[in-house]
């Protein structure tokens, strides 16, 4: 483990790679700080890019605009009570109350370190623990790879739906059709491909995510009418206040970070749960370990209430790579679209990437705790320089995003009928976001679908047609049971409420 | 049961599951793999089957947080010129080249959205794109197909 750390770290710290760190935090925060758009939006616009460079330095970039955007996603819930993405909505509880009283530089600060202690405590857990879950993985055989690809998908269309099983489950499937389309990998026969040569290699996955994210988030904003930068002028974002933490700030803090980073980590292992669910647990635990006269201040810009969610939400980022490093399988929106990267560079995640990429493996891992370190030395002074972008109008903004988007899909294929294809796409997607269609469980369905079926094929052919490989071994039928559970629970409560309609 | 749009969207997603069924049901397989467990059917014929299952159940059950979008608080002129804006730029690009394609797609969604000053228009785009341009084709050696600066001889 030791060679493989200091592997991980030669090729993080090359001069190269330690540029494309601070870049893809810059250039995260700065997309991250945009109400609406998040890390997927940032990853997803940054794919193109990172295409010409060695896997190893593309991965790098990737995890610092991942972690620049989750940093930069709490900037504009603080200032502007505007969450840029689901796993900041918590800190925006006291993070904007103090920043209405004048202590935004301080709540920014705040974030910032508790970002930073959360995503370092939660690295060497990673560091720790994903060797240990590789070599575990090792005996998971296609039934368990199959079983465990549903639960993530389930998992994630329940936890992620916010009480839309259905929807998420239709936008599952709907993911899965997509990754249909083309040749089948074994006998190359075309599946819908309607005699088209366009569609015969199937949907480019970056061409999915740019349209399901980058550009129908676009048109969301626009369709809706809502103008961030007129809510940006709720806070003065020139004069954010002093960025000096006191001692007995910083004793609260020392008491959070730690169960907060415990919880998030555990949280962000689990398929489905992510950044969300561990920033809200992390705030509704903090609130019930408090003093009662602290608890008060919950809501009204406790250090605390802030703290607790900022650690967790850092935490579970680097816990859901736990899954997607060790089992190919990736537990949550983001680490999907970061699948679909590794796998277009040709690298194949899982339990053998610990063995036979050994420098991707780990320097993906040092380049996490390097780009909390960054985030740390280079944001939090630029921060108020930064939080101007914020004022950037959208009649600006939405037509960048457009045509960054477009030039991404363009620089890829040379193709008109991607294009075309992409903006189909992103209409569908806007229409399907309008009425609260959830657009992660798709992507990662979408991701999914070629593994699926691959392993369906291996479990099927290997017990001659017979759907028993799901309960023959016990690590089959506990995920199994998992999956039940999960999917008859959704449904029984769609029935409950049906009933209370009728009562 | 209550008919909104969701339930209308849920029907459609009913209807396209048993349209890709169908075609699932359509696709040649090689006359040895017909009877075989596993061919390359056998995967999008359980998808439509599922997709039939879920939105026929979102169909029969009332939503658990039922949400109607006021349409009158909906843009759809900008969304719709923007739109169309993309579908212009889309078939454009490549006969008449990135430069100015790209610059008058920013121009006329930038209009369309409502900015109105000229200068930051003018900034934003052309002298914007041949920056763009300048990093991808002359920094990071991008190939960027442009037969129109080609002719003027800008571009090799």
């Amino acid at each position: 483990m030791i060679e493989g750390i200091l592997i991980g770290l030669k090729t993080a710290l090359s001069f190269q790679n330690l540029i494309m760190v601070m870049i893809g935090c810059f250039a995260g925060t700065i997309i991250g700080m945009l109400p609406g758009l998040g890390p997927m939006t940032a990853i997803a616009l940054m794919i193109p890019i990172t295409y010409g460079f060695d896997p190893a330095t593309g991965l790098i970039l990737m995890a610092g605009v991942y972690y620049g955007a989750v940093f930069g996603g709490s900037t504009s819930s603080i200032l502007i009570n505007a969450p840029g993405v689901p796993g900041t909505v918590a800190t925006s509880f006291d993070g904007y109350p103090m920043a209405q009283q004048g202590k935004a530089g301080k709540a920014l600060a705040i974030a910032a370190y508790s970002s930073f202690a959360g995503g370092t405590i939660s690295a060497i857990f990673l560091l720790i623990a994903a060797p240990s879950l590789s070599k575990v993985s090792l005996s998971f055989r296609s039934p368990d790879y199959f079983g465990l690809m549903i639960l993530g998908l389930t998992a994630v269309a329940a936890f992620s739906s916010k009480g839309n099983f259905l929807k998420a489950m239709m936008m599952c499937v709907l993911g899965l059709m997509l990754a249909s389309v083309g040749q089948d990998t074994l006998s190359d026969i075309p599946r819908f491909t309607f005699n088209t040569m366009n569609l015969s290699d199937g949907i480019s996955f970056v061409l999915v995510v740019m349209a399901t994210f980058a550009m129908s988030e676009a048109l969301t904003i626009i369709i809706k009418g809502n103008d961030p930068s007129k809510a940006a002028k709720q806070i003065s974002l020139t004069d954010l206040g002093s960025i000096k933490v006191n001692k007995e700030e910083t004793k609260q803090m020392a008491a959070t970070i730690p169960r907060s980073s415990i919880l998030g980590f555990i949280v962000g292992v689990l398929p489905g749960a992510g950044a969300t669910i561990a920033s809200f647990l992390a705030y509704g635990m903090e609130r019930n370990f408090v003093k009662s006269d602290e608890k008060e201040k919950f809501g009204k810009g406790s250090v605390q209430g802030l703290s607790a969610p900022e650690t967790a939400n850092n935490a579970a980022c680097s816990g859901s790579f736990v899954p997607l490093l060790t089992l190919g399988i990736p537990g949550s929106g983001t680490t999907a679209v970061m699948l679909g990267a590794l796998l277009g560079f040709g690298i194949q995640p899982g339990p053998r990437l610990y063995e036979t990429n050994p420098d991707i493996f780990w320097s993906v891992i040092m380049s996490m705790y390097i780009g909390m370190v960054v985030l740390l030395i280079l944001n939090l002074p630029l921060i108020p320089y930064i939080a101007r972008i914020l004022a950037v109008p959208r009649t600006f903004l939405i037509p960048m995003i457009l045509f960054f988007s477009v030039t991404g899909i363009y620089l890829m294929s040379f193709n008109n009928f991607d294009i075309f294809l992409m903006i189909g796409i992103a209409v569908v997607a806007t229409i399907l976001r309008l009425y609260d269609f959830p657009m992660p469980p798709l992507i990662l369905a979408f991701v999914l679908g070629g593994l699926m079926e691959e392993n369906l094929r291996r479990s099927l052919l290997i017990s001659d047609g017979s759907w028993s490989f799901l309960w023959d071994r016990p690590l089959t039928i506990c995920i199994m049971i998992s999956i039940l559970i999960i999917v008859f629970w959704q449904i029984f409560t769609s029935f409950k409420t049906q009933k209370k309609q009728h009562v | 049961m209550k008919i909104n749009s969701v339930k209308i969207i849920s029907l459609l997603f009913f209807v396209l599951s048993a349209f890709y069924l169908y075609t699932a049901h359509q696709i040649q397989v090689f006359a040895f793999d017909e009877g075989a467990p596993f061919n390359a059917k056998t995967f999008p014929i359980y998808l439509g089957y599922a997709g039939m299952f879920f939105s026929g159940l979102k169909i029969i059950l009332p939503d658990q947080k039922p949400i109607e979008v006021d349409p009158t608080f909906l843009e759809f002129k900008k969304t719709i010129l923007l739109v169309l804006t993309m579908i212009v730029y889309g078939a454009t690009i490549l006969k008449v080249g990135f430069f100015l394609s790209t610059s008058l797609f920013l121009v006329f969604s930038y209009y369309f959205l409502g900015e109105r000053r000229w200068k930051y228009i003018i900034i934003f785009s052309f002298p914007f794109v041949a920056i763009f341009m300048y990093l991808l084709h002359g920094v990071l050696a991008v190939y960027l197909r442009d037969p129109l600066l080609k002719y003027i001889g800008i571009m090799g």
